[in-house]
């Protein structure tokens, strides 16, 4: 990786901790630990399901509002306060500091979800007494929603790159919602003809696919998820992702700064 | 070779809900900083200094036109490496602390791992923050900012300075610690272009000064000629609690100030004046020419377009000067 990309990428990692963007880790063990006390004293026999379920779920929403949240601002904060231009003095090329903040806040989620995940595991032992072969699955879950994560942090970057925070964080709030719906998009598609099958149809594609990478329910039944849904998954997020920047790039290579 | 050349650099913005209202933050500008010469940008607030400032920095796109840097064109990456820059009241990630963020901005500019704790610990004793050095930004006053902002400008040993109200925020101070800091960067053979609305400062540091108003520069001058033009008049300052009448009667606008009295006469009454004096067995303090200020030239180039044109064509002075600078 191109040296100046990581050293705007770590400085961002930094921000994000220095910010207490990490406290939400408390909140998190506060709900989980709760939730395996309370699902152990009530549940029979459906305590891993519980805890998983309501586990990776939690992962994936305390993750996408961090990824919102902060990526909305990834560039415009930086802009408005004008910190980007002792940055950009220097030689370093816009793309180079779209990239980096974008490491930066994608590698703050993946240590927050490290974090969580080492929790859904306890809260799992805690339950069940034991870890079993099946929970290697969660891992593969987990997998999936980091490369949501990429994604969402994508768009945010990408609406942020033109749009008011507020209208950035409105729109992928948005298309992260309709993203998960997208598979019952697609067979609506399929079965609507005409000018409207055609506009479903584009609009079932261009959205990000969120609900493929949503395996959770899949997972805490035990149920294994198929190597090809991985290696398809993964083009798919780094292929979208890698779309969503450039298209951030291309607009933030124009910008005047004001 | 030129440091700087600018080439009918021009920056307009669409305004309006439509944004089809062409506001022009900047005609087309044309300028030409030598290597080495220290230039004060002056113009009052709104001028243009800092669109001009932000072109040449590449973070707005100019209309028409272009620039080149040490040779180079302002798209190059090389330039970066060998221009600093401070921005107009910095801002910095206030999450880091001095050090920190000097040491970010040294890893930005591509300075070797080795030396660049020693270069960084240099600026901070340099601008005075030694002691400060760990603390993060956030609980740094305006005037420590500026002297961040001075010292991540030439971390780098930069060949070319920019510099955006350099004495913005500080206190006299500090106004004169930044004006020892361009003295010594002067000294080092750097350019620096700073832009200021404070005429004293410009005065005392620059070699010229360029005068920019409503986005278009009205004048350009070396500091030395602006300042050497005698005006056709004499300061004549001597002991006396009275203006006496023999001075009067030559045309004297004069003034008591305790036992001494200040009197401005016309050149040609200067033997006469000188007379009166010994006549009246008055003691001379001094007699010096009065010259023009800079002040006076920047007032004048900032006076309405109209007025400033006639100014123009009877100042061949200027013209001078400006074929000097290129423009």
């Amino acid at each position: 990786m191109n040296s100046r990309i990581g050293y705007i990428a770590f400085n961002t990692f930094r921000e994000a901790v220095r910010d207490r963007v990490l406290y939400n880790l408390i909140a998190f063990a506060l709900l989980l630990s709760g939730a395996a006390i309370l699902v152990g004293e009530i549940s029979i026999d459906i305590e891993r399901l519980v805890v998983v379920n309501l586990g990776l779920t939690a992962v994936s929403l305390f993750g996408v509002v961090i990824a919102i949240f902060i990526g909305i601002g990834l560039v415009s904060k930086e802009i408005d306060k004008r910190t980007l231009y002792t940055v950009l003095s220097r030689p370093v090329r816009r793309w180079e500091f779209v990239v980096g903040k974008f490491f930066g806040l994608t590698g703050t989620l993946v240590v927050n979800t490290f974090f969580m995940a080492l929790g859904v595991f306890l809260a799992l032992l805690y339950v069940a007494h034991k870890f079993e072969k099946m929970d290697g699955w969660v891992l593969v879950a987990l997998y999936f929603i980091v490369l949501q994560f990429l994604m969402v942090c994508a768009l945010a970057l990408f609406f942020s790159s033109f749009s008011t925070p507020l209208m950035s964080a409105v729109f992928t709030f948005a298309l992260f919602v309709i993203g998960s719906l997208a598979e019952d998009l697609r067979g609506f598609a399929r079965i609507t003809h005409g000018l409207a099958g055609w506009i479903a149809t584009a609009v079932a594609y261009v959205v990000p696919n969120f609900s493929a990478l949503n395996v959770i329910s899949q997972v805490a039944h035990g149920d294994a998820v198929p190597g090809r849904l991985i290696l398809y998954n993964s083009v798919y997020a780094l292929l979208y992702s890698t779309m969503a920047i450039s298209g951030a790039v291309l607009i933030f290579q124009r910008r005047n700064l004001k | 070779m030129a440091a700087i050349e600018i080439l009918d650099l021009e920056k307009s913005y669409l305004v309006g809900f439509w944004r089809k209202r062409q506001k022009l933050a900047l005609r087309p500008l044309r300028l030409t900083i030598e290597e080495g010469e220290v230039f004060g940008f002056l113009g009052p607030n709104g001028a243009g200094k800092t669109t001009t400032l932000k072109l040449l920095m590449g973070l707005v796109f100019p209309t028409a036109g272009t620039a080149r840097i040490l040779g180079k064109n302002l798209d190059d990456p090389e330039v970066k490496s060998q221009v600093g820059f401070l921005p107009e009241q910095p801002y910095f990630y206030d999450h880091l602390s001095a050090r920190e963020l000097l040491n970010y901005y040294g890893q930005l500019s591509g300075m070797p791992a080795k030396g660049r704790s020693a270069r960084v610990e240099q600026m901070l004793a340099r601008v005075g923050l030694s002691d400060s050095a760990g603390l993060q930004l956030r609980k740094f006053s305006k005037g420590m900012l500026q002297r961040v902002g001075l010292a991540q400008a030439i971390l780098h040993d930069p060949k070319l300075v920019f510099l955006d109200e350099p004495m913005s925020g500080l206190d006299p101070m500090g106004r004169r610690e930044v004006r020892d800091l361009i003295q010594q960067l002067r000294n080092e053979g750097k350019t620096v272009f700073f832009s200021t609305h404070i005429l004293s400062d410009a005065e005392a540091l620059c070699d010229r000064v360029g005068i920019i108003h409503q986005g278009e520069l009205r004048g350009v001058g070396a500091v030395a000629d602006l300042t050497s033009e005698t005006r056709g008049k004499v300061e004549i300052i001597f002991y006396s609690q009275t203006v006496p009448v023999g001075l009067t009667s030559l045309g004297a606008e004069a003034r008591v100030s305790g036992d001494m009295v200040n009197a401005v006469v016309p050149e040609e009454q200067q033997d006469a004046a000188l007379e009166v004096l010994r006549r009246e067995r008055l003691r001379l303090i001094s007699l010096t020419p009065v010259r023009s200020s800079l002040e006076e030239y920047y007032i004048q180039k900032l006076q309405p377009a109209e007025a400033g044109d006639d100014a123009r064509a009877d100042d061949s002075r200027d013209k001078e000067n400006r074929k000097g600078a290129g423009v």
